[in-house]
């Protein structure tokens, strides 16, 4: 059933050679991102991750906030004094530390997505207009833009969180403002870049709007340093959070945060070395797992980069 | 181009365009550090009362003595004129001026930032070099893999275990602190290991040591890694150039084009990637100073923060971003210097 426009345009032919066009560049992607392998087990590891938070209530042993009463302190099962019930043993009030992890899965996720999308939203809206409108508005996006990077990004998340209240809601928030600049600065980059090319001037010429010039037809091509940073900006999110956590400013206990839990294990360091060693060993494993996917799409979305 | 035979010129005009750019992000710093008081739920001076509250007559007084009834913009001003003056206000707490307690805390910061960014670079760059050389091979994927699980970890994290591993099972180094409390000793340089060298006193250097060895391990992680990683990828890209191929083919013995002709050139970008760790260091010196008890500025802002000691958190922030903007315009003119072509840009 082929339709043909007035003009004599086969929309159909169109459409499918589209499709087609979407489905090589896909596989191209995955050819390369394939070829490295690091990244392939990151993918396969964060995967794995996102599955046990989502069935978290399904998988978890026990309650994560359950206080078990004779189990305080309980050693993992293979340690002697380990009980079968508690896989990686007990905190100090008798929580099973697996279903805590389990659930904080949740949260680490929750928490790079959100900060992520805050950030890009935000960042990308920021440089668009800096590097399309140019002139004053660049200049003043820009250097507000420094003063952010100016401060240790962690010191002014901290800073950020003492003015809105210790919570984790008000650490995504000053998260995503002090991950925002790097965001901000690659749009920039990329439109200053796409903005001159013929494309952009025959999108013009034919009598295309600024917003449909900004958003439809530069930005779709400075997509790929964004992927990347914003993978990169990912794990900066979920290791910020547990930080601030750590500190006592982001998620309040008894939530099972990651890094609020090796706040509160830090007394029993030199007792039961558990308490201390499986949270953190969780934020790690994610991390990296997420590095690792960040190089592999550095490595497939632009080939002139270099892994480094 | 006759301005730009002198051999100084480019520089100039580089260093003042620098300098230029400075200025606008100083004056915001400024104006954030001034915000944050303000931003604060609450007034200051009912925070600072707590619970007891204040009688309504003395808060008058007290709001006009430290000029909170004033407009903003003249309170911005006076806080401004006070700043370039040297003042930063007095911590709550300590009834101390602010700059006076920064200073006296830096020195341990920087001690523990040096010693963090000496092991940084003393280890990293081998470790990049060694990798980019052997690329391909089992001990460049050991380098590298090793080097994006540092860049992966949680410092926090990181500190706990290594106090687990060293203080608590095998009882090598103490806990926390700077020195043991045996030791006693004036301050000249401020520099603990220094310090305790000069005084004499036997044993001293070998406890400032043991305390010191720890937090730096911790702090230089990060920047280790990705030192590293920037040398291995800066020296892939000269191992690949022409200059370095005519080397080869001219017969130099390897240990000679990788020594001289690459790493010269790869260095280039390293400069301003350690150059940027300083930030890093100042952000992760929050957490190791925290883990370890350090007595620096990243302990005492934290500690000020959950004291509510606000004019030390506004002055801290400014001090500290006052840093990161000197090393940073140092680092901008370090790599003009080496790197000519940036100058024209």
């Amino acid at each position: 059933m082929t339709e043909i426009t007035p003009n004599g345009v086969d929309t159909a032919a169109l459409d499918k050679e589209s499709r087609n066009a979407s489905r090589a560049m896909l596989a191209e992607f995955w050819y390369y991102f394939s070829q490295n392998k690091g990244a392939v087990v990151g993918l396969a590891i964060f995967l794995a991750l996102v599955i046990v938070a989502i069935c978290a209530p399904l998988i978890a042993p026990h309650d994560p906030s359950l206080q078990y009463r004779d189990s305080f302190l309980t050693p993992p099962v293979w340690q002697e004094g380990g009980k079968a019930a508690f896989l990686l043993g007990t905190d100090a009030v008798g929580r099973d530390i697996l279903s805590r992890l389990i659930f904080g899965a949740q949260y680490s996720l929750f928490i790079g997505v959100i900060v992520v999308g805050i950030a890009l939203a935000g960042g990308i809206t920021l440089g668009l207009i800096a590097g399309y409108v140019g002139g004053m508005v660049d200049t003043l996006i820009m250097r507000v833009m420094d003063i952010i990077l100016a401060f240790p990004s962690l010191l002014l998340a901290l800073v950020l969180v003492a003015v809105l209240g210790p919570g984790l809601t008000n650490a995504m928030i000053a998260i995503a403002l002090v991950l925002q600049p790097h965001f901000v600065r690659l749009t920039r980059a990329a439109v200053m870049a796409e903005r001159n090319r013929d494309y952009v001037v025959a999108a013009r010429v034919a009598g295309a709007g600024h917003l449909r010039l900004m958003v439809k037809t530069i930005l779709p091509n400075c997509l790929a340093p964004l992927i990347v940073q914003a993978t990169l900006s990912f794990s900066s999110a979920i290791l910020d959070a547990a930080a601030l956590g750590f500190l006592g400013m982001g998620a309040q206990p008894p939530t099972p945060e990651w890094g609020t839990m090796l706040a509160e294990a830090r007394e029993f360091i030199l007792r039961a070395w558990w308490v201390v060693t499986f949270p953190g060993l969780a934020i790690l494993i994610t991390v990296l797992a997420i590095n690792l996917v960040g190089d592999g799409l550095r490595d497939a979305l632009d080939p002139k980069l270099k892994r480094s | 181009m006759a301005a730009s035979s002198y051999p100084g010129y480019g520089m100039l005009r580089f260093l003042l365009s620098r300098i230029g750019l400075l200025i606008p992000t100083f004056f915001g710093v400024t104006l954030v550090a001034f915000s944050f008081i303000r931003l604060l739920p609450g007034d200051p001076l009912e925070l600072l009362a707590g619970e007891r509250g204040i009688d309504p007559a003395r808060k008058a007084e007290l709001m006009a003595k430290m000029g909170f009834d004033k407009p903003q913009w003249q309170q911005y001003m006076d806080y401004l004129v006070n700043v370039l003056h040297g003042d930063l206000g007095t911590s709550f707490a300590s009834k101390k001026p602010v700059l006076t307690e920064f200073l006296t805390l830096f020195p341990a910061t920087a001690e523990l930032a040096f010693c963090a960014i000496i092991i940084a670079v003393c280890l990293g760059i081998p470790a990049g070099i060694f990798a980019a050389v052997k690329r391909g091979s089992v001990s460049d994927q050991a380098i590298m893999g090793t080097a994006l699980v540092g860049y992966s970890m949680p410092i926090f994290w990181w500190g706990l275990l290594l106090i687990i591993l060293f203080s608590g099972i095998l009882q090598w180094t103490p806990v926390s602190g700077r020195i043991s409390l045996m030791y006693f000793f004036p301050q000249v340089t401020g520099f603990m290991l220094i310090d305790s060298l000069l005084s004499g006193q036997k044993g001293a250097f070998t406890s400032a040591l043991s305390h010191l060895i720890l937090p730096s391990i911790v702090l230089a992680t990060i920047p280790l890694a990705v030192i590293a990683r920037q040398t291995r990828s800066a020296m892939l890209e000269v191992l690949g150039e022409d200059y370095v191929r005519t080397a080869r083919a001219k017969g130099l013995p390897p240990r000679r084009v990788i020594g001289l002709h690459a790493l010269r050139n790869a260095l280039i970008p390293v400069i301003t990637t350690i150059g940027l760790q300083v930030g890093v260091l100042l952000a992760g010196a929050i957490l190791t100073e925290t883990i370890f008890s350090w007595p620096g500025i990243g302990k005492w802002l934290v500690d000020s923060i959950s004291r509510r000691d606000y004019f030390v958190v506004q002055g801290g922030l400014l001090l500290i971003a006052a840093i990161i903007m000197i090393v940073n315009l140092i680092v901008d003119l370090l790599y003009g210097l080496v790197n000519p072509r940036i100058r024209h840009t």
